[in-house]
């Protein structure tokens, strides 16, 4: 089968490799109809992503029809059309258990490397490191699923892919980083990054019950689609002299109730430079730039949802100000397989239709040209859908 | 059993003590005697060989590659060879030349399981390989030799102590399971290969007694016969080994309902004196079998199977190899 795989920094090429197998009882096949580039594959693009090998199969957002099951699997038979969480999760241990599925306790091969780094290690992802399991990813034409009932959710008739494949992840991601921010009526949410997380969160929030919701972006066209498309208020931080001050103007000076940090670990801004020196010389391996900020806007005893992932240790992070202030911290990888159901029902609902952030369909042959437009936000790009079959 | 060891230890280096008297006479062996000065010069030599490698390494890592065999991995030697001028450096300017030449030691074992790994490789030489591997493994004796006669004093280190002690690992994990359910698991010890990734087989003899064949560093089997000295049911389960086990070994473990029916607590206590002794241990650690890492994945992998009742398998994780995530050709033996 034809597979996107990673060779190094801006470096990924779309080759043959031989198809998935059966591995474990729990496993199913799925022949993919779908698969998009996340925001988070731009780490792993840009070299941010330790314990990536030459050859690696990259790709967590997919979905396809079921060709093979394993002897174990219950809930599936060959042709179910079906959406596959990023996180592979058993199901069975503590953490299942308690509904932090991303959390799983059992599937990562590698725990001991993620422990090294992290202490404990949390579930393993698709096409996403060794350190997270070694796990074939799945922009490709085929995946290997393993705890397959527990990772997917079967998608009835009258759906079309672009609106039901994001619930793989952004739409989850989104929705959880919204949910963290304990939202109650009246209240004010700062979303940094319009990506297609922060687009999911900013959407999110308001089905939460937000009042306002302030995107913050540097890109015209994602702050356009924030405001047209999920109704924000935005703010361009290169086009604003202080952004504390301009927040503190919106928030009748009391600050946002929650500050939703939807950019992570190669954020941009004021600091950059600074960030960007100390991360190469290796003094620190993600740029906070995002997370400062939405620590000092938040209104004493707000609410930080970080959901932009990070991967190692960082600088000068204002944990006076968290601290003195009373800021709550909710974060974490998306407990996927808690949401795919109820956002399944919204989808059916038409309260949300998620194909508004895909500005571009393409082959999986041209995955490469999808990463580097991605990245270099060319031709408005805000998400990447791939045709694999 | 520990001081039954240490005992052991002890009376070793008596004898060797007085072999040593008997070769010099009436002479204590200890730094400045013959023997030693001899150590020292070997060290000198040990050292100005190791930079002169080290630079060959750093400066032609290619060339260096092609000669043994290896073609495609010129940073590593580049590393290597950093590694053999800072123990030369030491060897020679240092006034205790012993941690250099120790650290040559375990230069060595690092050498030869890369070059175990290189075998595997498909882009290599494999008689350039070998004879590599031989003129390392010869060099390994010699440093080996130097560094024991080096260290050698009547005066027992902690650092000797501990490497001539059995290994002791304590490890736990919870499951999310009854008591029972995982005791009766484990008391059933033909079950233990499933998780114990070091274990071939455990074979009943009968209530008390079952015979364990294991896998030992450098492609060696072993064995042993065992016996339960403690059983206590849903709580505990001790054993030791008998009379001309391989490995003497003992170990116990508890099952301990979590706090408020939270699973089970597994708690392993495991002693065991390894196979070719402490510098045995030494190298199987440098194979990637740190003997408390090996019981965290163990325990780990009981996990597994008892929340899930499989191992789960990575594209990446097939086979004793690190490779790429992406599916394999063809399904490697289990």
């Amino acid at each position: 089968m034809k597979a996107n795989c990673w060779y190094g920094v801006k470096k990924v090429r779309v080759e043959e490799v031989p198809d998935p197998k059966i591995l474990n009882d729990h496993d199913a096949i799925v022949r993919i109809t779908s698969s998009a580039i996340c925001g988070s594959d731009l780490h792993i693009y840009n070299g941010f992503i330790p314990t990536m090998e030459r050859g690696d199969v990259l790709g967590h957002e997919f979905m396809g029809e079921v060709v093979e099951i394993g002897k174990d699997v219950k809930k599936l038979k060959a042709g179910d059309r079906v959406v596959v969480a990023f996180p592979i999760s058993c199901g069975s241990c503590f953490a299942c258990e308690s509904h932090l599925y991303s959390c799983c306790e059992n599937t990562n091969p590698n725990a001991w490397m993620a422990e090294k780094m992290w202490g404990y290690s949390p579930a393993g992802i698709f096409g996403y490191s060794h350190m997270l399991g070694g796990f074939a990813g799945g922009q490709a034409q085929y995946a290997r699923v393993p705890f397959a009932d527990v990772g997917t959710i079967k998608i009835p008739n009258g759906l079309s892919d672009d609106q039901v494949l994001f619930l793989s992840d952004i739409f989850p991601t989104g929705y959880m980083a919204a949910e963290n921010c304990d939202i109650e009526p009246g209240d004010v949410i700062a979303v940094w990054g319009c990506g297609p997380v922060g687009q999911f969160a900013i959407k999110s929030a308001f089905l939460l019950g937000a009042e306002r919701v302030i995107a913050i972006d540097r890109f015209a066209y994602r702050l356009r689609m924030a405001r047209e498309e999920g109704g924000a208020e935005t703010l361009n931080y290169e086009e604003v002299d202080d952004l504390y001050e301009a927040l503190k103007e919106m928030t009748g000076g009391r600050g946002p109730d929650a500050c939703i940090d939807a950019v992570g670990m190669e954020a941009h801004g004021t600091e950059y430079a600074y960030d960007r020196v100390k991360q190469s010389l290796m003094l620190e391996t993600d740029r906070p730039i995002a997370l400062r900020q939405a620590i000092m806007a938040c209104r004493n005893g707000g609410n930080l949802s970080i959901i932009g992932v990070y991967g190692g240790f960082l600088d000068k992070v204002p944990i006076g100000s968290l601290m003195n202030r009373s800021i709550k911290v909710k974060t974490g990888q998306a407990h996927v397989q808690n949401y795919m159901g109820p956002l399944l029902e919204r989808v059916q609902k038409g309260e949300i239709d998620p194909s508004f952030v895909i500005t571009h369909r393409m082959s999986l042959d041209d995955a490469p040209q999808g990463y580097d437009m991605f990245l270099n936000k060319r031709n408005d790009c805000v998400k990447v859908v791939l045709k694999p079959n | 059993m520990a001081v039954q060891l240490a005992d052991r230890v002890g009376s070793r280096r008596g004898m060797r003590r007085r072999r040593a008297s008997r070769r010099q006479g009436d002479q204590q062996w200890f730094p400045g005697t013959a023997t030693h000065a001899y150590a020292e010069r070997l060290a000198r030599g040990l050292g100005w060989f190791s930079i002169g490698l080290g630079l060959a390494e750093v400066m032609a890592p290619r060339a260096f590659g092609r000669l043994i065999g290896v073609f495609d991995h010129a940073g590593l030697l580049r590393t290597i060879g950093l590694r053999e001028i800072a123990s030369g450096i030491g060897a020679l300017t240092e006034r205790n030349p012993a941690p250099a030449i120790w650290s040559r030691v375990a230069g060595d074992a690092m050498d030869l399981s890369l070059l175990g790994l290189a075998l595997t490789s498909p882009n290599k030489n494999r008689d350039r390989v070998a004879a590599a591997t031989a003129a390392v493994a010869g060099i390994a004796a010699l440093d080996t030799f130097c560094a024991q006669k080096l260290t050698e004093s009547d005066e027992p280190t902690p650092a000797r102590a501990l490497l001539g002690a059995p290994i002791h690992v304590i490890k736990a994990v919870t499951i999310n399971r009854k008591p029972e359910e995982v005791y009766s698991f484990w008391h059933n010890f033909e079950n233990l290969p499933r998780f114990m990734s070091h274990l071939w087989e455990v074979r009943v003899i009968d209530d008390r007694r079952s015979h364990w064949r294991a896998r030992a560093p450098a492609g060696m089997t072993v064995e042993w016969d065992s016996e339960i000295t403690e059983d206590k049911p849903n709580e505990r389960i001790s054993w030791r080994s008998l009379e001309g086990a391989d490995v003497e070994n003992s170990g116990t473990v508890r099952f301990e309902p979590g706090p408020r029916g939270r699973g089970t607590e597994v708690h392993v206590e495991i002693r065991y004196t390894p196979p070719g002794g402490r510098l045995g241990a030494m190298i199987a650690m440098l194979f990637g079998e740190e003997p408390s890492q090996q019981m965290r994945e163990d325990l780990r992998n009981l996990k597994r199977v008892m929340e899930t009742g499989e191992i789960i398998r990575s594209e990446a994780s097939l086979g004793r190899i690190a490779h790429a995530a992406r599916p394999p050709g063809r399904l490697p033996a289990r």
